[in-house]
């Protein structure tokens, strides 16, 4: 799989001007079925996170008197940690799943060969888009959850009457964000929608396939996603310890 | 005999020493296959079902190398092409797949035909839409444009296959098993359609183009100034013209 995303990084590079035609609608189509179209779902996530993890958050602070810590909990655990690997589940088990049977289908039915006949580089028209359409996705999902989790989960220790202004909980969070979560958050979501879409068409496209081992494919596609998420993640903590 | 007349005229597709082998197992197949084609031919080239005519058409083509040998096209040998080199020479080389012609199902019909042009000639999809107009008409898919093609049945599928291989005008193109399982109508049209390209008249526009067509059944194919091959065996059974075909007669 190492050697498939280094061709895929080389043929997104090398032929970054080829083909523009084709390739940047192939990527908005994938900008919109894995962003644009997750909204609503993303909205609900984000308020329940907001109610269930963050509302709650704030008023077990409040009641040990340690309001002033909020902010910096809200970015630790919305911020770093729970907004982009939620967008990136969500983003896996709907999309990343339709890879697999798209891609393996495909290849099974000898799309991948027609392809090749007529000159079109696989990995540019099928995999190359999905990487790039993967990363934007998840990495604005996350913004858009990030900021209806926070004002979501603030209106539910607002109804819970915890005596926190607004503007002070605000502050507090423009206090606790640093420069390195916005580059680190960048990074890690980037990364997470790589390493989804990278996966997903490995396992679509790389080993021939009967139309009977998709469905086999998908789910050992998914394990490894989530595998490899979590290992990323891990990998993002001990940066932010070292940062 | 064949060869003699290959060697008259430019030799676009050339096998020496060719083995081929099936994709799935790597098992040769087909061995020692010395072979000319030359500019404006129209080569038939039979054998029975299994007999390993899709690999060697595939193999011929360049979508999969040979298990020995050497295949040039247009007097360049694949085996030593860079990536740009070898897209240029795929793209004069156009190749119609049997069984409905493995069309792109998330894509219109007009979309399937059109994506090449958009992709080599970095088009957008309307302008490339307009430049397959003519290509439409003669294929006659003109009504069915705007749906998607696995909608369509395969007698039509086939023919978006043609289309989408006839989309960058190649100069040689490969028909595997074009007309197996198609209904009679479907079959006449094919075989006008290709005598036409192959005579340069219609759509063609005054260009002879290089046709060669895998068949396991010999009745459509028995028209006059074509070249016949056999595989049997896992050789090449017979060479040559009509009268030595033993299947032909």
């Amino acid at each position: 799989m190492g050697a498939f995303l280094l061709i895929t990084l080389g043929v997104a590079l090398s032929k970054s001007n080829t083909a523009r035609a084709v390739i940047r609608p192939a990527i908005r189509a994938q900008v919109v079925r894995a962003g644009v179209d997750l909204l609503p779902m993303v909205a609900f996530l984000a308020c329940a996170l907001g109610l269930a993890v963050i509302g709650q958050t704030v008023f077990l602070l409040n009641r040990f008197g340690a309001e002033n810590y909020a902010g910096m909990v809200m970015v630790t655990v919305v911020v770093r940690e729970l907004g982009p690997i939620v967008a990136a589940l969500l983003v896996m088990a709907r999309v990343g799943a339709a890879n697999v049977v798209e891609l393996g289908t495909a290849r099974a039915l000898g799309a991948v060969e027609a392809l090749d006949a007529l000159g079109i580089d696989p990995i540019h028209y099928l995999v190359v888009p999905r990487v790039i359409g993967l990363a934007l996705a998840i990495f604005s999902l996350t913004i858009y959850l990030i900021f209806i989790a926070l004002v979501s989960g603030y209106l539910f220790a607002f109804i819970e009457q915890v005596p926190l202004e607004p503007g002070k909980y605000f502050a507090q969070l423009a206090d606790a964000l640093l420069w390195q979560d916005f580059v680190l958050l960048a990074l890690k979501t980037v990364c997470y929608g790589m390493l989804i879409a990278i996966i997903t068409c490995y396992q679509g496209l790389a080993a021939p396939l009967r139309l009977d081992e998709v469905s086999r494919a998908t789910t050992k596609a998914i394990a490894k996603c989530v595998v490899g998420m979590v290992l990323l993640d891990a990998v993002f903590i001990v940066v932010y310890l070292v940062v | 005999m064949a060869q003699e007349i290959s060697q008259s005229s430019a030799t676009l597709i050339e096998a020496v020493g060719a083995s081929v082998q099936r994709t799935s197992s790597h098992r040769v197949v087909i061995e020692d296959v010395n072979w000319q084609v030359g500019a404006g031919e129209y080569w038939v080239v039979g054998g029975r079902h299994g007999s390993g005519k899709s690999a060697f058409l595939a193999t011929m083509a360049g979508l999969q190398r040979p298990g020995a040998g050497v295949i040039r096209h247009f007097g360049r040998e694949l085996a030593g092409l860079s990536e740009p080199e070898s897209i240029a020479l795929r793209k004069r080389v156009g190749f119609v797949f049997k069984g409905g012609g493995r069309m792109f199902p998330d894509l219109t019909v007009a979309e399937n035909v059109a994506l090449p042009l958009r992709y080599h000639r970095d088009w957008a999809g309307g302008e490339a839409i307009d430049a397959i107009q003519g290509l439409l008409e003669a294929t006659v898919l003109t009504g069915l444009a705007d749906g998607t093609a696995q909608s369509l049945t395969t007698g039509w599928q086939q023919r978006v296959g043609l289309a989408r291989a006839l989309a960058l005008e190649p100069e040689v193109l490969f028909l595997d098993e074009p007309v197996a399982g198609l209904e009679a109508s479907h079959r006449m049209w094919w075989r006008d359609f290709l005598e036409q390209l192959s005579q340069g008249a219609g759509w063609a526009r005054g260009r002879k183009m290089t046709l060669i067509v895998a068949t396991s059944d010999y009745s459509l194919w028995g028209g006059a100034r074509r070249h016949f091959g056999h595989l049997k065996d896992g050789r090449w059974d017979c060479l040559g013209e009509r009268s030595e075909i033993p299947e032909m007669n």
